[in-house]
């Protein structure tokens, strides 16, 4: 099992931050589909941000984060380039789905005072301890017992692996990827209008 | 050492005799309700789910299908559910919002553990059954019919007091949203009880254990009473196997919420726990747009039976714009047959098929820019509804109704 340790800037949230903001409704159902959906991150509360994040941005969040639906949000972010999550407290449904696709969300009291936006923040899922690497305060965040469910899960990179394992367990193999056979159709000739 | 209602079921559905708050277990579930095609299934190679009796599945959230790319997505649930044999598919015209469809149909039962797609699956709470929200797992559940399960820590509300006469669930939990904040329970298990709770409605509590998760919690149960076993009678097939808290049980807190004298209570934008009196807010002169009477949460007969009380022989407000979305067909047909509908057909009232539409900010009710909508729904985080400028206050059928009537925020006991 891999150490999960991550070096990143921060970007930071307040309290209550919804998965309707996280991943709006227009991606939910469908209507932004693709790379594009990406660009919809957080945009009612904070417009263009989706655009400024880099690949290995920490989101640093206040109480509550990710209250509301059971859609994706913890993906999404993940999609968006986000290693993780460190929030003074994550909600049920949101800490749930991040483990199960083994995205950390870390609850760390206290994190909204130890750091800026911009910081620099060195997390280490495996002992909990979150520092400032500009000011050199650090907290040590919320963990899962050691062997605990969440815990296998999170370090096997999710659900679907342990599904995957368990199932190959019992002879069960994924279908060979599908062969398509090649397109001998003509091609069609431009047409002028 | 006793144990809460919460504790019990988990105990039993992990094959044990005892569970503390803190442990993790491996549970067996008794159901789930999928919204969506099931469609890491294949992939894997899996040929069937674990039980193809307890693996429901219903277009709730588009229902009837919106766009072509919507059409196609049902169209993959039911080729989904002929393949794996899941007998539960809900066609329109016999479906409905999950969490009020599949407890209709006779799938929850007291005592039982469901674990379902849709963050408002504490809905199963009012039928004493443990409703846990997932998202991700669902497959892994699909599959194994099995989930890993942290045991929650309980917070006891005893709603106490003099009811008053118009009040129901919807204020009493937007009252406990008020008070105690939204995330006064983050991954907890709420019990509801005290003296007041016999007195209310199972569509009352139905609401409360809805809105559960909007306190953060994990799930949000009744005891099993008369009026629950009432409601199931002729519904269920299966022996009812109710859980109650022990005298001793620990909780992590108990709260006593007295409801005497209090007002109708109204969450305002952009937190269900925004909460105010409704006179408090009628002053506020907020101008409305739209009304919404629906959702899993308040969209049952009694909750349209409240509204007709309410616009019987008026006219709504001639600027504002009345959508009446009931929670499932059985309900819509009830509403028609006793001339609810008429009612509020006749004060202009616009009633759609069920589905989740309005409230998931999917079709059928979104706002514009700037537009004010209130609502029987359960949450009014920025955006939801449609634009992310749009401004949504939560209330009762009642309050609602009222609102529509005058067009503005309105409390609704002089109408009642």
């Amino acid at each position: 099992m891999s150490t999960m340790e991550f070096t990143g800037k921060v970007w930071m949230f307040g309290d209550n931050i919804s998965t309707d903001l996280i991943q709006p409704a227009d991606v939910t159902w469908g209507h932004v589909r693709g790379p594009e959906r990406l660009k919809y991150c957080m945009r009612a509360n904070r417009p263009g941000w989706a655009e400024q994040v880099s690949q290995g941005d920490i989101v640093v969040a206040g109480k509550n984060f990710g209250c509301g639906s059971s859609r994706p949000a913890a993906r999404m972010l993940r999609d968006l380039g986000i290693t993780c999550v460190v929030a003074e407290s994550v909600s049920r449904l949101f800490l749930r789905n991040s483990v199960n696709i083994g995205f950390p969300a870390l609850i760390c009291p206290g994190i909204t005072g130890l750091v800026e936006e911009g910081d620099q923040l060195y997390v280490n899922v495996d002992t909990g301890e979150v520092r400032n690497l500009r000011t050199g305060g650090s907290l040590t965040a919320e963990g899962f017992p050691e062997g605990s469910p969440p815990y296998e899960i999170l370090r096997a990179g999710g659900l679907q692996p342990l599904l995957r394992k368990m199932l190959e367990e019992q002879g069960i193999k994924p279908p060979p990827e599908r062969q398509f056979p090649a397109d001998t159709r003509p091609t069609p000739v431009p047409q002028n209008f | 050492m006793g144990m809460t209602i919460a504790e019990k079921i988990l105990a039993r559905h992990a094959g044990r005799d005892v569970v503390k708050p803190g442990e993790y277990v491996w549970c067996d579930v008794d159901g789930t309700g999928l919204i969506g095609p099931p469609s890491g299934l294949e992939a894997l190679g899996v040929e069937k789910v674990y039980d193809p009796e307890k693996v429901w599945m219903v277009d709730d959230h588009f229902a009837p299908a919106p766009t072509p790319a919507r059409a196609q997505t049902t169209k993959e649930m039911r080729r989904l559910a002929e393949k794996y044999q899941l007998n539960h598919w809900f066609e329109y015209g016999r479906h409905g919002i999950l969490h009020q469809l599949f407890p209709e149909n006779g799938y929850c039962v007291p005592g039982d553990l469901i674990v379902s797609i849709d963050s408002h699956s504490t809905s199963y709470g009012c039928f004493n059954a443990m409703g846990v929200p997932i998202m991700e797992e669902l497959t892994y559940v699909v599959v194994t019919g099995r989930l890993w399960m942290r045991v929650p820590e309980t917070i006891r509300f005893n709603i106490v007091g003099k009811l008053p006469e118009w009040c129901v669930g919807k204020d009493i939990i937007l009252k406990i949203a008020g008070d105690y904040g939204t995330d006064c329970a983050i991954y907890k298990s709420i019990e509801f009880g005290g003296p007041v709770v016999s007195q209310l409605s199972l569509g009352s509590r139905f609401s409360m254990s809805n809105m559960g998760v909007e306190l953060g919690a994990k799930c949000a149960i009744f005891e099993c009473d008369d009026v629950t076993l009432e409601w199931l009678k002729g519904r269920i097939w299966r022996e009812p196997n109710p859980a109650s808290p022990d005298p001793d049980a620990v909780y992590e807190a108990v709260y006593d919420v007295d409801v005497t004298g209090m007002a109708p209570q109204v969450a305002c934008p952009h937190d269900p726990g925004n909460v105010k009196p409704a006179d408090e807010v009628e002053a506020m002169r907020v101008r409305v747009d739209q009304a919404f009477l629906g959702s899993c949460t308040n969209g049952r007969t009694e909750d349209y039976a409240m509204a007709a009380k309410v616009l019987k022989g008026k006219k709504i407000a001639p600027w504002v714009r009345c959508i009446v979305t009931p929670a499932s067909q059985a309900i819509w047909l009830e509403c028609a047959k006793n001339g609810i509908w008429e009612t509020l057909a006749e004060a202009g009232c616009m009633i759609t098929a069920s589905t989740c539409g309005p409230c998931a900010g999917a079709h059928q009710g979104l706002l514009g820019d700037g537009e004010v909508c209130i609502g029987t729904n359960n949450r009014n985080f920025q955006g939801r509804m449609g634009s992310p400028e749009s401004l949504v206050y939560l209330a009762s059928p009642a309050t609602v109704a009222a609102s529509a009537l005058t067009g503005y925020v309105t409390d609704p006991r002089p109408y009642l």
